[in-house]
This record gives structure tokens, C-alpha cells and sequence, in this order.
């Protein structure tokens, strides 16, 4: 099998999961088989939405890999600032928020645009990790509010980092801006403008940003593990995506022609750049892993563990300025305290206990849509 | 270089004259060359950019060699200037090339004073040079000057427009030296988006006031390239080492895997006019731009600092020898009045030393006497206590002696009045 059809097996598997092959008897038909189509159906009805935050010096191409990803112009009439303008810039962070459909499924999708960071002589991007803790806050308050019908859910799901492809790996501002937001978003880096690296350039800097990362601790976005029960075939797909990060990619707003087609791509003298030839860069997998397979993961690993983290260390910090300070009031309900230590323990205890339920739910219903298939 | 650096002005009182044969001085130029050959040339370039930008391999790819330079950290803490010097040869024609390139320049996180290496570097050669020139003994001929000649800025491929260090670090370059920018990786950029670019990047400079090198028009032979070249600026260059086989020839190319990116076609990129303008056209008038313009700047500068003047107050031109002398007396009368202070300052110093220690020398005095003082007294105190001992003393073994006398006494008149009754109760 070639590239291409090894690449679409892949998503299919993504989007289902291969089943086991030990089959069970055939038992008396209750009917919460269903269950997944119910799901299906709830879920196409409410719609989703998605936070998607990009963040990288100007000219990276990130507005145009943001319109190759979602094919559509997202930013119509920017207007960019000259550079004695950007000397004492501060960076600012803009929203765009548009709203798409396919085949019935609404997505709700928002942008955080980035611009400023990294144009000043002197790096500061406090507003960027201002920004994604009060979306948290904003959640937070929501969540422990009376009335919780329509919370709506601003919590920055993802920051695609773009990392220069001239120089010879992270440099300073690099590692510290990651480090800065790993444990608060879901970082997952790219290389731009990869249409400057040949195929060995990229396989070297590739290696020594991997290298780097791990050198410095950075925790960017892990692609969960496949499962242990999937074929050879499978996990060897999943190793291979899993080192071609970070991905290398290219953006384009033109459609040229191009052996007999139309594609989105850049014009050279030398040659043509297809942005969704695999040869060239790494914008399908980019695509199918942000878009096709992974989105919803980004999602969870979001609420799971960025949200939960920040929520642990908010409730800690309010306890134990309470037990300071009695006479202030929370703004939020929590249970009277004797010792600040043990009844932050106590929440936490309970909502691992929750987030453990919730889990073995996920896991049955997992386990009943493979039975569906079969 | 000619001798003189000044364009020739018709003289008034010099009258021109027709020769009637053939003299042979028009052989000037050719002794000059000859000469300059036997000398040999000497140039410096400046590379700035930011670390991996391509300085190295566009220097390699200028000079058809490899200068054996390795890959830069991106985690320096300052930016620094590492320069190498290197003979080579082209027919005879020899060129002693010194290419001085930044590390880790754009890496920090406060990038605010990063222009000020650079700027520290290019103004220690030009004052080896001054102080050279300066001296009593000196030998200008044999001098290795070490001026920078030409500052290759490479400018990163962002297609927007200049970033604002790119801004800040040329606007203090282009008084000290010739700013030459290119554009590096250029073969990220489309062509239309390369027009759009380096149009912005012009206006930019215009409107803050940099002035980059401008190609010389006043020479007729090579103002024609010249100004077209102009128009180009700044160069949209690739380098590379690698050679890749193109019809039947190996050149000089990046290979993609959907092209591939010649460095010596003028249609992929501007690295021939380059070549061209930098090392075939202009280098010598770069050489002499930097010393009538950007050197004459800098020691201008520096001589009015240091106090010299070429009018005094009433405007009558000044030579050198009088304002050194003038210069002389000044520091002489400097230092004298330094010294007495230092003497006074030194005097005054004594003086208090000496009140001091007089001072504690009497409080030590005083207090000796205090304390003597208080040892008599307990001395007498203990005395009259030891006294009244004594006489408590002698009084209580008196009273002894005459209580015991009593009860002696008493024993005895007892013991007779015993007797007595006894004696009594016998009869």
C-alpha cells in the first residue's frame, strides 16, 4: 500500500476503533446498543467548538496556515505595522470566532491570534498566559455558579507554536515561551515555512528540536497511544506520525495549477510547492491529526488536565487565604474548613473519584461500540 | 589607493597646456596597478544576522571556499563578533579577506543593547587606525587595516517587512560603515511576494533615515550597472556548497523535492549581482568610502572630544603643534592643581588624625584617674570596715574574758557556800 491509502486507513482507524476479535455470545437484545447513535445524534444537535490559539514571531505564516486549515479567510482586512511601530509593541490577543458546518456537523470555531509577540527588542508575552488563565477563571466561576445551563466554554484548546526554520533549533525565547505555557495549553510545535529546509535539513532539525525539547523539559502535546491489541501495521503508521513531529508545514492562500490540477500551493521559479503533497510537508498529517482524529482529544486532555490543574491550584490558594483571613468571603460555595490541607485534599480525593466514574463510563460505552461493530 | 581622495578642481591661477608629443605619464595608472598588485589587497567584511541565517554559507558560496566555520548555539548570553583573517589568490592577485561574523546576535530575550558589540567593534579599529596614524613613528603602508569595509546585513525572510531589530541595529550602523542588506533563505519567497517585500523594506529605511550604501554613480563606466543595481537592493540571495547536476553541468543548487534552486541564475535569485557589486564593481570604492567617509567621521569625532579644534575663537586657522601645546600646558596646570589638592587634602587628613588620637589620649587619662580615684576610696572604706572589725573584735574577747571571770568567780563563791553547808549540815 502506498503513502496515501497507509494515511486514510489510518484516520478511519482513528475515528473507530478497531475492535477486539474475541467475540462475545450472542446475548438477548436489551438495546442500549444504541447508545453511540444517541450520542452521535445529541452531539451533531448541540454543535461543538473548538479554541484554537496560534502564536509565533510575524511573518511565520500563520494566518495563512490558519486559512489552508480551515480553508476559508479569516483575516480579510488585516493590517500590519511597520517596524519602527513594532520597536515597543506589546502583544495583543485578537479572537475571531466564525462558525462552520459540514454534513450537518456545527463547529464552532475560535482563533487567538498572537500579534506582537516576538517584534519588541524586549520579549514579554504575559498577556498571552493572562488571557488563557482568565478564559480558566472565567470557566471556573461558571462552573461553581448557580446557574449552569449555558456555560459557555472559551478555554484555549490548543496553541500551535511556530518555530523558525532558520535557525538550528529552539532558540531562547523559544524554550521559554513553551515552558511558560506547558502545563496551562496544549502545545503542539511546528516548523514554518518548511518550503526553506531540504528533505535532510528537515530530518535535522526535526531531530534536534525533538532532542532539545526533551532536553529542556517541555511538555508538549503527546498523540495518545495506540492500543496494544492493533496491528503491526497500525502501530508502525502511528510511530512513523508520531516521529515526523515536530511537523513541518506549509501554508498557501493561491491555488496554482499544477500537474493537470488545482491546488493550493506557491509558485516558484524553480518549481511548484503543493501545500497537501505529503512529499513536500507535513500539512495532511498536520490536518488529519488537529482536525480529523485528534480534536476531540485536545478537548479532553484541555478539561482533564490543564483545567483541573489550575483548579486544584485556585482552590488551594482561596483555602488557604481563607484560613488567613476568616472574615473573607468566597465567591464561590465551598464547605467550611477546619484545616486548609485536609479539605483540599478531600475535593481533590472527590473529584479524582468523579473523574475515575466518568471514566469507566467512557470505557463501557467504548467497550459497547465495539460490540455494535462486531 | 590614489593620492588624492578629493575630486580635481580647475585651479585659478593654473593654466592648461597643450603637449606637442607623446611624454608617457598616461603610464600612471598602470605603475599604480603594478604596485598595488606587489602590495596586495586587503578587505573586510562584516556579516550580521541572526544565528543560522546563512552568513557562513553565503561567504563560502561569495569566495568559492569553504572557511571552515561551525554551527553558532542559539543560548549565548551577549552578542559577540568572531572575525577571521585569510589569504587568497585569484590569478596574481593577492586579497587578504578578513570576514568577521555576529554570534548570537537575535537570540537574546532583551534584545535592546544588542547592536552595541557591533558598534564597540567597528570603532576599535578605527581607533587602532587613528592611533596609528598618531603616532611619531609610524608606517601606514605596512599597517594591516583593519577597517570593516562592507556590513552585509541579512535581513530574515518574513516577507512582511523589517523587524524592529533589524530597524534599530542599522540606524546605528550607517554613520560607522557601508550597510549593505540582503535577503537571506531567499528562496522561501515567491516572486511576487519578493517585489512586495523589498519595496517595503526600502520605504522603511527611507522613512527612518537609514542610509544604506549606494552604488557610485560618478563614474561613467559603471554608473549604467550601477544604478540598475540599485534598483535591485536589497539582494534576494541563497547560498549553498552543494553542487547538483543541472542538464550536464554541476552547479551550485539546493535541491527540493519540487525543484531545484540554482544560486547562479539570475532568475532564482540576485546572488550574481551580488557577487558582482560587492567584489567585481565597487570593492575598491567601497574601501575608500570607508576611509574618506566613515573614518574621516569617526576621527573628526574624536579629535573634537579630545579638545582640538581646526579654528580657535577668533577663526584664524590653528595649527596641530600649537593646540598641542596648548593641550600640554592645560594638562600640566591640570595635574599641578591636582597635586596641591591631594597635598591639601593630605595635610587637612593629618590634622584630624592627630586631634583624634590627642583626644582618646585624654579620655584614657581622665578615666585612669577616675579609677584610681575609686580604688582609694574602697581601699579607705575597706580599711574603716576592717577597723571597726578589730574593734568589735578586742570588745567581744573583752566582755569574754570578764564574763568568764564572773563565772569563775561565781563557781568559786558557789562551791564555798557548798562547802559551808555541807560543813554546815555535819554539825
Amino acid at each position: 500500500m502506498d503513502a496515501i491509502m497507509l494515511q486514510e486507513k489510518l484516520v478511519e482507524r482513528l475515528l473507530c476503533p478497531r475492535v477486539r476479535t474475541a467475540r462475545q455470545k450472542e446475548k438477548q437484545y436489551v438495546g442500549f446498543a444504541t447508545l453511540p447513535n444517541q450520542v452521535h445524534r445529541k452531539s451533531v444537535k448541540k454543535g461543538f467548538d473548538f479554541t484554537l490559539m496560534v502564536a509565533g514571531e510575524s511573518g511565520m505564516g500563520k494566518s495563512t496556515l490558519v486559512n489552508s486549515l480551515f480553508l476559508t479567510d479569516l483575516y480579510k482586512d488585516r493590517k500590519l505595522l511597520n517596524a519602527e511601530e513594532r520597536i515597543n509593541q506589546t502583544v495583543e490577543i485578537i479572537k475571531h470566532t466564525v462558525d462552520i458546518e459540514e454534513k450537518g456537523v456545527k463547529l464552532k470555531l475560535t482563533i487567538v491570534d498572537t500579534p506582537g509577540f516576538g517584534d519588541a527588542c524586549l520579549e514579554d508575552w504575559k498577556p498571552i498566559t493572562d488571557y488563557i488563565d482568565q478564559q480558566f477563571e472565567q470557566y471556573f466561576r461558571d462552573e461553581s455558579g448557580l446557574n449552569r445551563k449555558n456555560i459557555q466554554d472559551n478555554r484555549v484548546h490548543c496553541c500551535l507554536y511556530f518555530i523558525p526554520p532558520f535557525g538550528h533549533g529552539l532558540r531562547p525565547v523559544d524554550v521559554e515561551f513553551m515552558k511558560a505555557l506547558h502545563e496551562k495549553v496544549n502545545i503542539i510545535p511546528l516548523i514554518a515555512k518548511a518550503d526553506c529546509l531540504t528533505p535532510n535539513e528537515i530530518k535535522k532539525l526535526k531531530d534536534r528540536i525533538r532532542e532539545e525539547i526533551d532536553k529542556f523539559g517541555i511538555k508538549v502535546y503527546q498523540f495518545p497511544e495506540c492500543d496494544s491489541d492493533e496491528d503491526e501495521e497500525f502501530k508502525q503508521l502511528d510511530k512513523e506520525l508520531k516521529e515526523c513531529t515536530p511537523f513541518a508545514v506549509i501554508g498557501s492562500n493561491t491555488v496554482v495549477e499544477a500537474r493537470g490540477q488545482r491546488v493550493r500551493g506557491r509558485l516558484y521559479p524553480w518549481g511548484i510547492v503543493e501545500v497537501e503533497n505529503q512529499s513536500h510537508c507535513d500539512f495532511v498529517k498536520l490536518r488529519n491529526m488537529l482536525i480529523r482524529s485528534h480534536m476531540h482529544d485536545l478537548k479532553d486532555v484541555t478539561c482533564d488536565v490543564h483545567y483541573e490543574n489550575y483548579r486544584a491550584q485556585c482552590i488551594q490558594e482561596m483555602t488557604s487565604k481563607l484560613a488567613q483571613d476568616n472574615r473573607m468571603e468566597s465567591p464561590i460555595p465551598i464547605l467550611p474548613l477546619s484545616t486548609p490541607d485536609v479539605d483540599t485534599e478531600k475535593l481533590i480525593k472527590m473529584k479524582d473519584e468523579e473523574l475515575k466514574r466518568m471514566q469507566e463510563m467512557l470505557n463501557k460505552m467504548q467497550q459497547q461500540m465495539h460490540e455494535k461493530d462486531q | 589607493m590614489a593620492s588624492s581622495d578629493v575630486a580635481r578642481q580647475p585651479d585659478k591661477g593654473v593654466r592648461p597646456l597643450s603637449l606637442a608629443g607623446h611624454v608617457g605619464f598616461d603610464s600612471l595608472p598602470d605603475q599604480l596597478v603594478n604596485k598595488s598588485i606587489c602590495q596586495g589587497f586587503c578587505f573586510n567584511i562584516l556579516c550580521i544576522g541572526e544565528t543560522g541565517i546563512g552568513k557562513s554559507t553565503l561567504m563560502d558560496t561569495l569566495f568559492n571556499t569553504n572557511f571552515e566555520n561551525f554551527e553558532s548555539s542559539h543560548f549565548e548570553p551577549q552578542v559577540k563578533l568572531r572575525a577571521q583573517t585569510y589569504d587568497l589568490q585569484e590569478s596574481n592577485v593577492r586579497l587578504r579577506l578578513t570576514v568577521v561574523n555576529t554570534v548570537g546576535f537575535g537570540d537574546q530575550m532583551n534584545k535592546q543593547e544588542s547592536y552595541q558589540p557591533v558598534v564597540d567593534y567597528i570603532d576599535r579599529q578605527f581607533e587602532s587606525y587613528l592611533q596609528e596614524e598618531l603616532k611619531i613613528k609610524r608606517s601606514l603602508h605596512n599597517y594591516h587595516d583593519s577597517r570593516v569595509h562592507a556590513c552585509l546585513y541579512f535581513i530574515s525572510p518574513s516577507g512582511h517587512s523589517l523587524k524592529s531589530l533589524d530597524l534599530v541595529t542599522m540606524k546605528k550602523l550607517d554613520s560607522k560603515v557601508n550597510i549593505i542588506p540582503v535577503i537571506a533563505k531567499a528562496d522561501t519567497i515567491s516572486k511576487s511576494e519578493l517585489h512586495k517585500f523589498k519595496i517595503k523594506i526600502m520605504s522603511e529605511l527611507v522613512s527612518n533615515g537609514v542610509q544604506i550604501y549606494q552604488f557610485p554613480l560618478d563614474d561613467e563606466t559603471v554608473a549604467k550597472v550601477n544604478t540598475t543595481m540599485n534598483g535591485h537592493l536589497p539582494f534576494a540571495v541563497v547560498g549553498s556548497t552543494e553542487e547538483v547536476c543541472v542538464g550536464n553541468k554541476m552547479v551550485k543548487a539546493r535541491q527540493y523535492p519540487w525543484g531545484v534552486v540554482q544560486v547562479e541564475n539570475e532568475n532564482h535569485c540576485d546572488f550574481v549581482k551580488l557577487r558582482e557589486m560587492l567584489i567585481c564593481v565597487n570593492m575598491e570604492d567601497l574601501r575608500e568610502q570607508t576611509h574618506t567617509r566613515h573614518y574621516e567621521l569617526y576621527r573628526r569625532c574624536k579629535l573634537e572630544e579630545m579638545g582640538f579644534k581646526d579654528t580657535d575663537p577668533e577663526c584664524k586657522p590653528v595649527s596641530l603643534q600649537q593646540t598641542y601645546e596648548a593641550k600640554r600646558q592645560e594638562f600640566l596646570v591640570e595635574l599641578q592643581k591636582r597635586e596641591d589638592e591631594m597635598r591639601q587634602m593630605f595635610v587637612q587628613r593629618v590634622k584630624e588624625k592627630e586631634a583624634e588620637l590627642k583626644e582618646a589620649e585624654r579620655e584614657l587619662q581622665s578615666r585612669f584617674e577616675q579609677l584610681k580615684r575609686l580604688h582609694a576610696d574602697e581601699k579607705a572604706a575597706l580599711e574603716e570596715k576592717k577597723r571597726l572589725l578589730d574593734e568589735d573584735q578586742s570588745s567581744f574577747s573583752k566582755r569574754r574574758a570578764a564574763a568568764q571571770l564572773l563565772q569563775a568567780q561565781s563557781l568559786t563563791a558557789n562551791g564555798k557556800k557548798d562547802k559551808d553547808r555541807k560543813n554546815s549540815g555535819f554539825m
